[in-house]
């Protein structure tokens, strides 16, 4: 399509320049590259702690800097905010964007949604911990209510069923009850690395599954889905271990229940549904947000427990 | 100064929701005073004195505990097979003995006859030397509030939790100096799941710090300096949770801690802590407590994390009726129930902050002599500081306006990190302002008869006498198994610990047990009054 100009150019106008391409933090002018900062540093509130607080902006390269506020805490240590103008530029369009997940990151809500909707059922899972990894740290995170990284575990979405066997559980135990609950999806964790026992352990696993579930298609189509977690996977495909996905250090239970989704619903599943409304069930509310350092517990405890 | 009544309850509601709670928890004490758990007989072991751990870690006590158990089994408990392996010899001392159970090396029986009555006379010498050594770190409790000066409520309380007990003594001792009444130290991590109790001084923890015998002497001897050093007792918290709540209750009695967490659901709704076992535990645990004078704090600030804070108010009231039925029982008096709360109910919703003060009102009014504690909003704290903070500034209103005793300082930095040296003095800074702002703000804050307030809380009630007839009625573990509290739902027979659960024999013997339930915990003391029991 060709645009008049009043100049009579028949020519597609020319993009603006995309200033933004190259890019400085903007306090309240276009390229002025204020930011504000505190930190603390660990000497004594005065003249020479403020010329050193001036000092680290200048090394961080804010230029000019000013410390508009500094306060002792306690004897040995002063706080302090800072402001102050950065010269680095960034040049946005080189930056590249980051490689998604495959499947879009959900809140309990929704993941709680798709599952009634796709299922008309509870979905199942089996946690457990295999031979003789007695850390069930990882698989607790994942699976208890109290989570990890202030977000609920798997327990807490109304619409998974969790069977959390624990640890030392023997693979034809985890068979078994796998069976018997009719899991949608199997949840071992493997924290323990002596001699490459996680690596075994679940070829292990993932062997005595697909004996005994022969005809199946996929996971979800006449076997359940194989998800293993541990820190020391990172050098293994799942492929080669025969299961169907691998988590390594800090996964999330938020990033374990979309893959669920992702893997074992059709992707209609997640579809808008004007019957539910915008909002969910008051049983998932508000169990999107970030965080409950509740002590102990932990982190523990337990103010905690 | 005693709370004024200000929401017009109807007395006959409190007294109905209080006798429920009564019958509710009554089938749950008589379980726990029938079952033992491997916990609880390990901390006979170390009420008795047995401390420390073999090269692996493994403390003495867990070794000397499985060793009976695989020989005679706890249904008679530990005391009597020690106490008679001890007897027989040629054992110098505990230690002895069980580092020689734990090479196979002795051979236990259920001693009969005089050789039951010698273990017997044994066992209940070396339970009374424990219970005296918490008595006598009670009384120095006592003398050093005298000493030092008692700081007035609200308290602050403040949490450390850098995983190393040498960096955790001068924060705390940095946060004393700058306001805090109480020092929390979090423990790591996992430790609630964790069937021993950990040795010595430790310095790796994840996201928290081992709760060991020495940490906590480390840390009380850390507090009780700058406890002189300001004029004012700065009080210590630990966790009496998990798997091992009984050793740790006995621990923190032995090192004169000041509070405990020891909530009665928290470890099996989310920690997944088999309900008999906690139950079991959790009366032990109690006992200690209330001879040790130490106030439990109550974990029903965690529903809230889970549930809806509107929706679940209610459940909220009465699991706190419930902790007070079974502190009552164990011997805990009013002031030392520090019932949970929290200001946790989501910032979008219209007139939240009208709705905290009713919550917390309500609270207020129905435990008048408890000293609450108050938690800081968490899950609505997005990573985006500023907001934070001001969240937190509206928290700190709503306890001075409602007289809460305990205040638990919110960090603006909750769920990102845990605090920094700045984080806590800036959270200082804002709980400073507030009370000095309107610390008395509770004497003018009366709502308005039948207003918004009011009424909210009188709602919150009747929610909470539905709920208790039907917890009554059903049962206790049938309630939990429905997922009543806090949403998650946990069977009777499920969840961790279950095979650390014994039903007591016919002359089982716990002389720990003997003297918790033969004596007042408070004995002598001036002002010590028995707690007046509701009819079940």
């Amino acid at each position: 399509m060709t645009v008049e100009s009043p100049l009579g150019n028949t020519e597609a106008p020319a993009e603006p320049a995309d200033t933004r391409q190259v890019i400085r933090p903007y306090g309240d002018t276009t390229g002025d590259g204020m930011v504000q900062m505190s930190f603390s540093l660990p000497v004594p509130a005065g003249k020479r702690a403020e010329a050193a607080a001036l000092q680290l902006a200048a090394k961080m390269g804010l230029e000019p800097a000013s410390v508009v506020h500094a306060k002792p805490m306690g004897p040995d240590f002063t706080f302090f905010i800072v402001y102050g103008r950065v010269g680095h530029l960034i040049d946005y369009a080189s930056i590249p964007a980051p490689p998604e997940r495959e499947y879009p990151l959900l809140a309990a809500p929704e993941v709680n949604r798709a599952i009634r909707r796709a299922l008309g059922r509870r979905l199942v899972i089996v946690g457990a911990c295999i031979g003789t990894d007695a850390h069930t740290v990882g698989i607790d995170a994942i699976l208890n209510v109290k989570g990890f990284a202030g977000e609920k575990g798997l327990e807490y979405y109304g619409e998974i069923e969790v069977v959390n066997m624990g640890a030392q559980v023997t693979v034809a135990e985890l068979v078994e009850r796998a069976k018997a609950a009719d899991a949608d999806a199997v949840l071992v964790s493997q924290v323990v690395t002596q001699k490459n026992a996680h690596l075994h352990n679940t070829k292990q696993m993932a062997a005595a599954f697909h004996a005994e579930y022969p005809t199946a298609v996929a996971a979800g189509m006449g076997r359940p889905l194989l998800v293993v977690g541990g820190p020391r996977f990172d050098t293994v495909a799942p492929e080669d271990l025969g299961v169907d996905r691998i988590f390594g250090k800090g996964t999330t239970p938020a990033e374990v229940a979309s893959y669920l989704v992702h893997a074992l619903l059709p992707a209609d599943a997640l579809a808008p549904d004007p019957a539910d409304g915008p909002t969910a069930t008051p049983d998932d509310a508000h169990n999107a947000t970030r965080t409950d350092a509740q002590p102990d517990d932990p982190a523990e405890g337990d103010t905690a427990p | 100064m005693a709370p004024q009544r200000k929401l017009d309850l109807d007395p006959e509601v409190v007294r109905t929701a209080r006798r429920l709670a009564a019958r509710a928890a009554e089938p749950i004490i008589e379980m726990a005073r029938t079952h033992t758990t491997v916990s609880v007989e390990r901390a006979l072991l170390r009420l008795a004195g047995l401390s420390g751990a073999d090269g692996e870690g493994r403390p003495w006590a867990n070794h000397l505990a499985d060793a009976v158990r695989d020989q005679v089994g706890l249904e008679h408990g530990v005391a009597l097979p020690v106490w008679d392996a001890l007897a027989r010899g040629p054992y110098g001392s505990l230690a002895h003995l069980a580092r020689e159970a734990a090479r196979g090396r002795v051979k236990f029986r259920l001693p009969a006859g005089s050789d039951a009555a010698t273990a017997t006379d044994a066992a209940r010498k070396a339970a009374r030397s424990g219970i005296t050594r918490i008595d006598r770190r009670r009384a120095e409790r006592d003398r050093m509030l005298r000493d030092t000066g008692d700081p007035a409520q609200p308290w602050i309380y403040l949490i450390v939790a850098t995983g190393d007990i040498y960096e955790d003594i001068p924060q705390a001792q940095a946060a004393a100096r700058e306001g805090a009444d109480v020092v929390a130290v979090i423990r790591s991590t996992g430790q609630s799941l964790l069937d021993f109790v950990p040795e010595g001084p430790t310095r790796e923890g994840y996201a928290g710090t081992y709760a060991t015998q020495d940490n906590f002497r480390l840390m009380r001897a850390a507090l009780d300096d700058v406890s002189r050093e300001l004029g004012r007792y700065v009080r210590l918290t630990n966790y009496a949770s998990g798997l091992c709540m009984p050793e740790i209750a006995t621990l923190a009695g032995l090192e004169r801690l000041d509070m405990m967490l020891n909530d009665c659901m928290y470890g099996i709704i989310f920690r997944d802590i088999n309900p008999r076992r906690t139950f079991v535990d959790q009366r032990f645990s109690r006992q200690i407590h209330a001879r040790a004078g130490i106030v439990i704090n109550t974990g029903e600030d965690n529903y809230l994390t889970t549930a809806d804070a509107v929706d679940a108010a209610h459940t909220v009231v009465a699991s706190q009726l419930l902790n007070e039925r079974f502190g009552h029982e164990a011997g805990l008096t009013d002031a030392q129930l520090g019932l949970g709360h929290a200001f946790e109910i989501n910032p979008a919703v219209p007139q939240s902050f009208r709705l905290e003060l009713a919550h917390a009102q309500l609270v207020r009014e129905l435990f008048p002599d408890a000293p609450l504690k108050y938690m800081p909003p968490t899950k609505h704290m997005t990573g985006n500081i500023f907001a934070g903070y001001l969240l937190d500034a509206f928290f700190n209103l709503a306890g001075v306006m409602t007289g809460q005793s305990i205040i638990l300082i919110g960090m603006m930095t909750e769920g990102i990190h845990t605090p920094w040296l700045s984080d806590r003095d800036l959270a200082l800074e804002n709980v400073r302002y507030v009370r000095d702002a309107c610390g008395g703000l509770a004497d003018d804050f009366v709502p308005r008869p039948d207003g918004f307030v009011a009424q909210r809380a009188r709602q919150v009630l009747g929610e909470t006498v539905e709920l208790l007839d039907k917890v009554a009625g059903d049962g206790m573990l049938t309630a939990i198994a429905e997922g009543t509290f806090g949403v998650t739902r946990r069977p009777a027979d499920g969840g961790k610990g279950l095979d650390g659960v014994v039903e007591r024999a016919p002359g089982y013997l716990n002389p720990a047990i003997e003297i918790l339930d033969a004596e007042d915990p408070h004995g002598a003391r001036p002002g010590a009054h028995a707690e007046q029991e509701v009819p079940a």
